[in-house]
């Protein structure tokens, strides 16, 4: 593994557990500055539980504990005294349906920096969102209309401007295409290269494709566990462990 | 007309026998539909027709000015009708806020425990109980524990507690039906759960909310048991100038019209009838026109 790049983010011997029953099982992983790291594996593996412990959304979700620690420049995600809503200032999420909010294109960017009281032109910074998603030429004469309007895929690239206009770190995406038609898909893949140069991206995918064409890391997930993590190279083509070899083959899953 | 796809290599137009009967399934359903719809709709059109008839003839600006007489001629619905209106007012003031905010608690916030189970089961029961158990118990705590007395406030903060359940449970429903994608994708963005429930819950739930509470005020306008039992069946020949003021509504008044022996008395009624049926509708109108307004941003 490449030492040279900064962990942005840790996790250490986290274990989730949805009442009893353990969805991640001791995984340690790092997720490095400015790269994008693909998290897959089979379905209920535990690879969107784990995403959501990057930002807090297991808050939400009843029942639900977590042992072990996420450190975000050595500060304890989960550690007393820290506000998830904080937490979230900087780690911008990505969700696996399209979800704007059933407001105007503008209010759907501005909405998130306004109530956060960002400095600068809400203008300037909704566009440069805009821009940032390769969505702006599409809406800039109809930022008025409602965002529901759009199609599935420009109302996606809308959600990643509503999370890029936080100017967060890291951005998580769950799944980001899985509604998604493949010209659409192909359009987000590429905004992907683009958003790497200025922030620090883990995508969840069970699209293996789409992880070994995006991705630079990637960790492979089975039944809650972290079997490998490594270079996305290595990982498709020189797997260490048998089930990646297997489920990157196709063999399963 | 629609045939099913034959699989045996057939010509279309020999339907069987099977499929001729599923049609006639189909229709026969279709025509109960709509003689139960009309059955409903006729009965509802006569009673206004018959309703409108009696009570017309008896509807001018006099009616609605004076108060009520032992004289047909001379009777009103004044102080009945500014009473009603009294209560409904004071009772949306009570009833909305109250219902609102502990649908948004029992939704959003409170943890989903036993306790949080047993006081949902128990308000959908209250939306059950009688009215006429509401009057009596606004008899003992507003009238007569806390001295209100026969006054617009007991009978209002009476009424209240009658729709609350209602009110609770429609505004529990519409806060339920908005997406939690909504929510989650607000709390992504780094916002407070006040944040949440005010710019993005709320907004998707006043409708709903709003229906639910119209349909609540109306039962409120129309209910007459519980406004008996607090004792609002009096003479009263004043309109309230507050909320302490003694007051009568309109079906109290309706429904002493109609147990008087007279027919002219009867025809009063029906012109009382007419002048809730119009607070009524414009109390709806109003809610079509304030969800109007709130989908239109």
């Amino acid at each position: 593994m490449n030492t040279r790049d900064d962990a942005v983010l840790e996790a250490r011997d986290v274990t989730i557990r949805y009442g009893e029953q353990a969805a991640v099982k001791n995984v340690n992983l790092s997720i490095y500055e400015k790269k994008i790291t693909a998290i897959i594996g089979p379905s209920g593996c535990g690879k969107s539980t784990l995403l959501r412990s990057l930002n807090r959304m297991n808050d939400f979700i009843e029942h639900v504990t977590q042992d072990g620690e996420i450190l975000y420049r050595n500060t304890n995600l989960y550690g007393e005294g820290v506000d998830p809503v904080e937490v979230r200032l900087h780690m911008g999420m990505v969700f696996q349906r399209p979800n704007p909010f059933p407001k105007s294109i503008f209010r759907n960017v501005a909405w998130g920096p306004t109530i956060n009281g960002l400095p600068g032109d809400i203008n300037l910074r909704v566009e440069r969102a805009l821009k940032q998603a390769a969505l702006w030429n599409e809406v800039k004469d109809r930022l008025n209309d409602s965002a529901l309007n759009l199609s599935g895929g420009q109302q996606q690239r809308l959600c990643i401007a509503r999370a890029l206009a936080m100017e967060p770190e890291v951005i998580l995406m769950d799944e980001p295409c899985s509604a998604l038609d493949p010209v659409s898909t192909s359009r987000i893949e590429d905004l992907l290269f683009e958003l790497k140069q200025n922030y620090t991206i883990v995508i969840v995918t069970h699209n293996m494709q789409q992880a070994s064409r995006v991705s630079d890391y990637t960790a492979f997930m089975e039944n809650g566990s972290l079997i490998e993590y490594g270079d996305t190279d290595q990982v498709f083509t020189r797997p260490k462990q048998k089930r990646t070899e297997d489920y990157v083959t196709g063999r399963f899953g | 007309m629609k045939t099913s796809p034959s699989s045996n290599g057939e010509s279309l137009g020999h339907r069987s026998a099977s499929l001729r009967r599923r049609h006639l399934i189909a229709a026969l359903f279709k025509a109960l539909c709509i003689g139960f719809t009309l059955f409903a709709v006729s009965v509802l059109g006569l009673l206004i027709a018959q309703v409108g008839a009696d009570g017309l003839p008896w509807l001018d600006t006099q009616f609605l000015n004076n108060f009520p007489s032992r004289f047909p001629e001379k009777a009103g619905i004044k102080s009945a009708l500014y009473g009603t209106l009294w209560v409904v007012s004071l009772t949306a003031l009570i009833a909305l806020p109250m219902g609102v905010l502990a649908a948004i608690y029992l939704e959003d916030y409170a943890p989903a425990s036993r306790l949080t189970r047993v006081i949902e089961i128990n308000i959908a029961n209250l939306a059950g109980v009688p009215s006429i158990v509401y009057g009596i118990l606004g008899l003992a705590i507003f009238v007569r524990f806390f001295g209100l007395e026969r006054s617009v406030l007991a009978g209002a903060m009476t009424m209240s507690l009658l729709i609350l359940p209602v009110i609770i449970i429609s505004s529990k429903e519409a806060i339920r039906a908005v997406p939690s994608s909504i929510r989650l994708a607000a709390y992504a963005v780094g916002a407070t759960q006040w944040q949440v429930v005010r710019s993005h819950v709320l907004p998707a739930a006043i409708p709903g909310i709003l229906t639910g509470v119209i349909l609540a005020l109306s039962r409120a306008i129309g209910e007459t048991a519980p406004l008996i039992m607090i004792g609002a069946l009096t003479y009263v020949a004043f309109t309230p100038e507050g909320p302490m003021d003694e007051f009568t509504a309109l079906p109290i008044q309706i429904f002493n019209w109609a147990s008087r022996p007279q027919a002219e008395f009867h025809e009063l009624a029906a012109a009382g009838i007419i002048v809730l049926l119009v607070v009524l509708l414009t109390m709806n109108a109003l809610a079509v026109f304030i969800r109007y307004k709130g989908t239109q941003k």
